[in-house]
């Protein structure tokens, strides 16, 4: 995962030149990409915690975190503006993520994920229970902000919020790549192959593994805060183990071993249910069901896995 | 005398009905090379467990430089001045050799902050020294997974000794490698410790390697230790040779 400029990360330049431009001909794919980038962020985030060989069932809480966040400054203060609302979903989830993580780095494995998924019912049954603050199942609207004080009609909003989430995935993708090479991120692949010897260097595991969890929640909490500002509401369903999963879900389809799968798998996602959902109602799931069968038994490593897998064939080929 | 840089005294220890130890006295001196013999299951490895962290003694103490550090963590112990190898090298399998090296140079600076990339951390060219003066620098862009079991000792001793230890524990520095390279393992591996001037000690079941090796040895049988003494005495010993060595 090295943040030299390796074919993948070509694809991904490319991936984002393309997210960056094609609502600028076709206007209705601005929601989607926005969408997709959003969503990539909280990935990134799985993606983070997969390096260290662990899954979490229960990401969503910092995804409602973020959302709720600007989605509470709305109805409880008002106003509100693209940049305090990512401010303060950043700040609260990755504040929650420390708290969470001190017990969950506890665990590993089934455990782990398990702990996750605990604590991020609670957090929605306190959403679903608490109607006095947060409207229960009915969410909250997350009114149109401003950004730095500008405001926008709601056909150059899209425009502006797909910028802004091209903005934050460019500089968490990078970011991500970076951490990743650097002696923390190995310490946390590391967690992954050879615990015991980690602590025989004498690093602590669960303080790498701590760090690791924060810069996940904080991704989390910031793809939450846009998805709550584009879709203009924050519901407990954001908080879901069904998000979870379906965060776990893209991370897979794109593949772990490479930031981009994060980018491949949520465009793969949110393309097929795009298009699925509008052809077959009810049936979206049952095709990216059958796309993650595929993916699982054909190409492991996830769609980015499908190119490393056809240059091996190549050079068996030779 | 040298200085004591290990003192074991009193341990106790016990598995269920079989007793590990039961009040081991030891002492390691600064600069020796000290070979711990003795039958299998003796305890021999549970020494070296109590004295990294990994156990904690039912009763007695570890001081290390006459600092207690018993039942202190690994983490902890290591920080101190004591890295361990083990009987099968554990080393990040999934990354390089250079980048098991750098993990570890990271690990020694303390909690690495920072976002510099770690293949460029300054500690490089002394990582690359350390390889090479185990004899392993040519497979440093190897990954770690894909080297056979005896280069993986040498990477393993190379991962201890870039944590700059005053005493390196090994177990069995050459079980489980082709007796033919055992004694070319040993000469590298005795050449670095005199160079990097780490102390050891060394759990072995070889008698050759022993005595070519050790500047004292320590018979473990029994939960006790039987005898400690120079190679030639202690293997020359008729009860050490009857109910350890088996001859």
């Amino acid at each position: 995962m090295a943040g030299r400029l390796t074919p993948i990360t070509l694809a991904a330049v490319a991936f984002f030149v393309v997210a960056a431009t094609a609502p600028l001909f076709v206007p209705s794919w601005a929601t989607l990409f926005a969408l997709i980038l959003a969503k990539s962020i909280v990935v990134l985030g799985i993606i983070l915690l997969l390096q260290a060989g662990q899954v979490s069932f229960g990401h969503a809480m910092f995804f409602a975190t973020g959302a709720y966040a600007a989605a509470f400054w709305g109805k409880f203060v008002g106003g509100g503006d693209i940049v305090l609302y990512l401010a303060l979903g950043a700040v609260s989830s990755t504040v929650f993520g420390l708290i969470v993580g001190l017990f969950v780095v506890r665990y590993r494995e089934i455990f782990f994920g398990m702990l996750n998924l605990a604590f991020s019912m609670v957090l929605w049954s306190l959403l679903e229970k608490m109607f006095h603050y947060t409207n229960g199942a009915d969410g909250i609207r997350v009114a149109r902000p401003s950004l730095l004080g500008m405001a926008f009609t709601p056909e150059a909003f899209q425009f502006v919020i797909l910028y802004v989430s091209l903005l934050i995935a460019v500089a968490a993708f990078f970011g991500v790549q970076r951490y990743l090479d650097s002696p923390l991120g190995h310490m946390l692949r590391a967690i992954k192959s050879n615990e015991t010897r980690l602590e025989y260097l004498g690093t602590s595991a669960r303080r790498v593994l701590l760090v690791g969890y924060a810069i996940s929640a904080f991704l989390g909490g910031i793809g939450g805060t846009l998805v709550a500002i584009i879709q203009q509401i924050a519901t407990p369903e954001f908080g879901f183990w069904t998000k979870s999963g379906e965060f776990v879900f893209i991370a897979i389809l794109g593949g772990g071993a490479h930031a981009f799968g994060a980018f491949a798998g949520a465009a793969m996602f949110e393309i097929v249910r795009f298009y699925a959902a509008a052809q077959l109602a009810d049936a979206w799931q049952l095709i990216l069901g059958a796309v993650l069968i595929v993916i699982i038994l054909y190409a492991p490593s996830g769609l980015i896995g499908l190119r490393q897998r056809g240059n091996r064939r190549k050079e068996e080929a030779r | 005398m040298a200085n004591v840089l290990l003192s074991a005294k009193g341990i106790k220890i016990s598995f269920g009905g079989v007793i590990a130890a039961d009040g081991i006295d030891l002492d390691v001196h600064e600069g020796e090379n000290l070979a711990i013999i003795g039958p299998n299951g003796a305890g021999k490895t549970t020494f070296l467990n109590i004295s990294t962290g990994y156990l904690r003694p039912q009763a007695g103490s570890v001081g290390f430089l006459g600092r207690d550090i018993t039942a202190q963590l690994p983490r902890t112990i290591t920080r101190l001045g004591i890295a361990r190898a083990f009987q099968i090298p554990q080393l990040f399998l999934d990354q390089t050799v250079m980048e098991n090296m750098l993990i570890a140079a990271a690990s020694l600076k303390g909690h690495p902050s920072g976002v510099t990339a770690l293949a460029s951390l300054p500690e490089r060219g002394e990582m690359e020294r350390l390889l090479d003066l185990v004899g392993v620098k040519e497979l440093a862009r190897r990954k770690a997974r894909e080297l056979p079991e005896g280069q993986r000792k040498l990477v393993d001793i190379a991962l201890a000794l870039a944590l700059k230890p005053k005493l390196l524990l090994m177990d069995e520095p050459t079980s489980g490698v082709a007796s033919s390279e055992k004694f070319g393992i040993m000469d590298i591996l005795t050449r670095a410790l005199a160079k990097e001037k780490v102390t050891s000690v060394f759990v072995e079941h070889d008698m050759d390697m022993v005595g070519r090796y050790a500047d004292r040895v320590a018979v473990w049988s029994m939960g006790k230790i039987q005898k400690v003494g120079t190679p030639a005495e202690v293997l020359a010993d008729p009860k050490v040779r009857e109910h350890v060595i088996g001859i």
